[in-house]
């Protein structure tokens, strides 16, 4: 009896043990979750603080202005999307025809995995050798910096974004849509560009949404390469103005008028970007799981 | 009838040169397609190339000691890259510190202990972390986080660890708030999100009768997640972690506001110091001499080549999973 009796006690204290170390790891699990939560929200009601106060119509309506003046980021706005804008334009159509190519012709192979394997370093790849590729190509051959070449690096940085999407998205293209195309006698390009492109149209725009986002707030790569403005300058050949490196510029100078600008240009940045990768983010989740 | 019989041949030759014709601009197509996909590798070694060429200045000058020489002068032209490189090399070390076991407690979350309609929610909260522009950990790290490390954070470490051989000298000078410590802790936050995102997607491609059958025996969750769980994915979630170490090596502006920028060799994690990454943003466009920028286009293509060998390294641990065992990826 009296064996029994501690071979049973025993077997609680053991069973004690385990049970309050799963509950102790599991409640850690939560206070990790809990912890990086808290910076996410620190930093955007800091940001929001911040910006908020020279948040206002002069923002979008006044250039940059000198030291210890009013002004706003108007210049810098208009740069920054003339700039992503063309990076898009520039970077989306090349990573399609990639992406087509590793979805629909090299699923398997030697050559296709390896630039599978590129994309995905270069997708990782540090946004200021970009920069530093972009100066030692275009810059210095051109021999001045320019907002085409910030729009270059840029639309580098967009590129295996849109390649990783594509291919993602065309795979999940069933392949019956495709076969019943070709029983019709359809030629593959038009299989692709007529049935497959539209079926995984949504996908494909979502890794779009998803790579402006990712530009939009970029700052190394212009740092070399688009450099910065005071002034209005449409001009594509010239320096151009950008909200990231006018930022940084404004935060790292001793005026609290520029402060405040950077404070407003950084959440300008930080509502754009959250808002493109929330909805790129629901529209991907439905794919994943609805079907292209 | 005789007309459709006399016109047979030239139908049938028009449909041969219709078929002639869609076979080229199939190929056409294929073509077009593969030589932009052949654009990622020349890609690749364009990059490579013209860093090796804008660096060659300096590194033929200084050969292989560019790599362990603390000297950086621009007046007198001599450049070594060990002082940004450690400091590339110290503040990941801290950021994964950091990340890894967070990332991994977010995982566990994520995977075992939320209930299903939180998942998602939290999920999307986490990798908006990473949406968040590095600009933007830049300004709250310089003038709301670097306050708070200098006057309470720091402090306390060097009260607390100061005393301690050894370890103590990691906490000495003044708590500037400027430093490796703050940028290697700020590289944490933004790197958590990329690490977490690919434990979780490791975890749960850890086949469910391995779990169950653990479950019956009657493991908790803890001892399934701890026995089962990370053996099985040990390898891809080392994975994770190499790519946000990646992320982190590269990571430039929101270094370049907190790590001071000062070209020494300093112990203390107090210390300003700076990174490869940090050194380019601030130097490159003021560089004056010849020698300055070769130098730094030096600096660039061996942050690129040590990025590039980890990611890869990341990538090859991570295809373990895919073809080892037919996981999702």
């Amino acid at each position: 009896m009296a064996d029994a009796h501690s071979i049973t006690s025993s077997v609680d204290w053991r069973y004690l043990r385990r049970r309050s170390l799963n509950l102790f790891n599991l409640f850690g699990s939560a206070l990790a979750t809990l912890f990086s939560l808290f910076w996410l929200i620190w930093i955007l009601w800091v940001t929001l603080s911040y910006g908020v106060s020279a948040f206002d119509l002069t923002l979008f309506v006044d250039g940059t202005p000198a030291p210890g003046s009013e002004g706003g980021l108007a210049n810098a706005i208009v740069g920054s999307l003339i700039m992503v804008a063309l990076a898009t334009f520039i970077g989306t159509p090349v990573g399609i025809m990639a992406g087509t190519y590793l979805a629909e012709f090299g699923r398997k192979g030697l050559i296709p995995g390896l630039i599978r394997f590129i994309n995905d370093i270069l997708l990782s790849a540090p946004s200021i050798v970009i920069g530093l590729f972009v100066y030692e190509i275009v810059v210095i051959r051109v021999g001045h910096f320019s907002g085409l070449a910030g729009a270059l690096a840029l639309a580098i940085i967009v590129l295996p974004v849109v390649i990783r999407t594509t291919e993602e998205m065309l795979r999940l293209v069933p392949n019956t849509l495709r076969e019943a195309a070709l029983a019709l006698g359809a030629p593959r390009w038009k299989v692709i560009t007529l049935v497959a492109y539209r079926a995984a149209l949504s996908g494909i725009l979502t890794g779009v949404l998803l790579a402006v986002a990712r530009i939009a707030g970029e700052t190394a790569p212009l740092l070399f390469t688009a450099l910065n403005n005071q002034f209005w300058s449409t001009n594509l050949v010239q320096p151009m103005a950008n909200l990231p490196v006018t930022i940084f510029q404004f935060a790292m100078s001793p005026y609290a008028e520029w402060h405040a600008l950077a404070w407003a240009g950084s959440l300008l940045i930080t509502l754009g970007v959250l808002a493109l990768s929330i909805v790129a983010r629901m529209l991907l989740a439905k794919v994943r799981t609805e079907g292209p | 009838m005789a007309s459709s019989d006399a016109n047979l041949p030239a139908a049938a030759a028009e449909l041969g040169s219709s078929y002639a014709r869609q076979r080229l601009l199939d190929r056409s197509f294929q073509t077009a397609t593969l030589a932009f996909a052949s654009f990622v590798l020349l890609l690749l070694v364009g990059i490579i190339v013209s860093l090796f060429i804008g660096g060659w200045q300096a590194l033929s000058t200084f050969g292989p000691g560019f790599l362990v020489s603390s000297a950086w002068n621009p007046v007198t032209d001599q450049f070594g890259a060990l002082v940004p490189i450690y400091g590339t090399l110290v503040t990941s070390l801290i950021a994964l510190l950091i990340a890894v076991p967070i990332s991994f407690g977010i995982a566990l979350f994520l995977t075992e202990v939320a209930p299903p309609w939180l998942r998602r929610p939290i999920g999307t909260a986490v990798e908006l972390l990473a949406a968040i522009p590095s600009i933007i950990y830049g300004m709250w790290g310089l003038f709301v986080f670097a306050p708070i490390m200098a006057n309470y954070v720091e402090p306390w470490l060097q009260s607390r660890f100061g005393d301690i051989a050894i370890i103590g000298a990691l906490f000495q000078g003044a708590p500037l708030g400027i430093g490796m410590l703050p940028a290697g802790i700020i590289l944490g936050i933004m790197i958590i999100p990329f690490v977490a995102a690919i434990m979780r997607d490791v975890f749960l491609a850890t086949p469910r009768f391995l779990k169950e059958s653990a479950y019956a025996v009657g493991a908790t969750t803890w001892e399934v997640v701890w026995r089962v769980v990370v053996p099985y994915t040990r390898v891809a979630a080392v994975g994770g972690i190499f790519l946000g170490l990646g992320r982190a090596l590269g990571e430039t502006m929101a270094v370049t506001f907190v790590i001071g920028n000062a070209q020494r060799l300093d112990v203390s994690l107090f210390a300003p110091g700076n990174s490869i990454a940090s050194a380019l943003a601030n130097e490159f466009t003021e560089a004056v001499t010849d020698m300055h920028t070769s130098a730094l286009m030096a600096l660039g293509l061996v942050l690129f080549m040590i990025t590039m060998i980890v990611l890869a390294g990341a990538k090859l641990l991570l295809m373990s999973l895919e073809q080892g065992h037919g996981g999702r990826t």
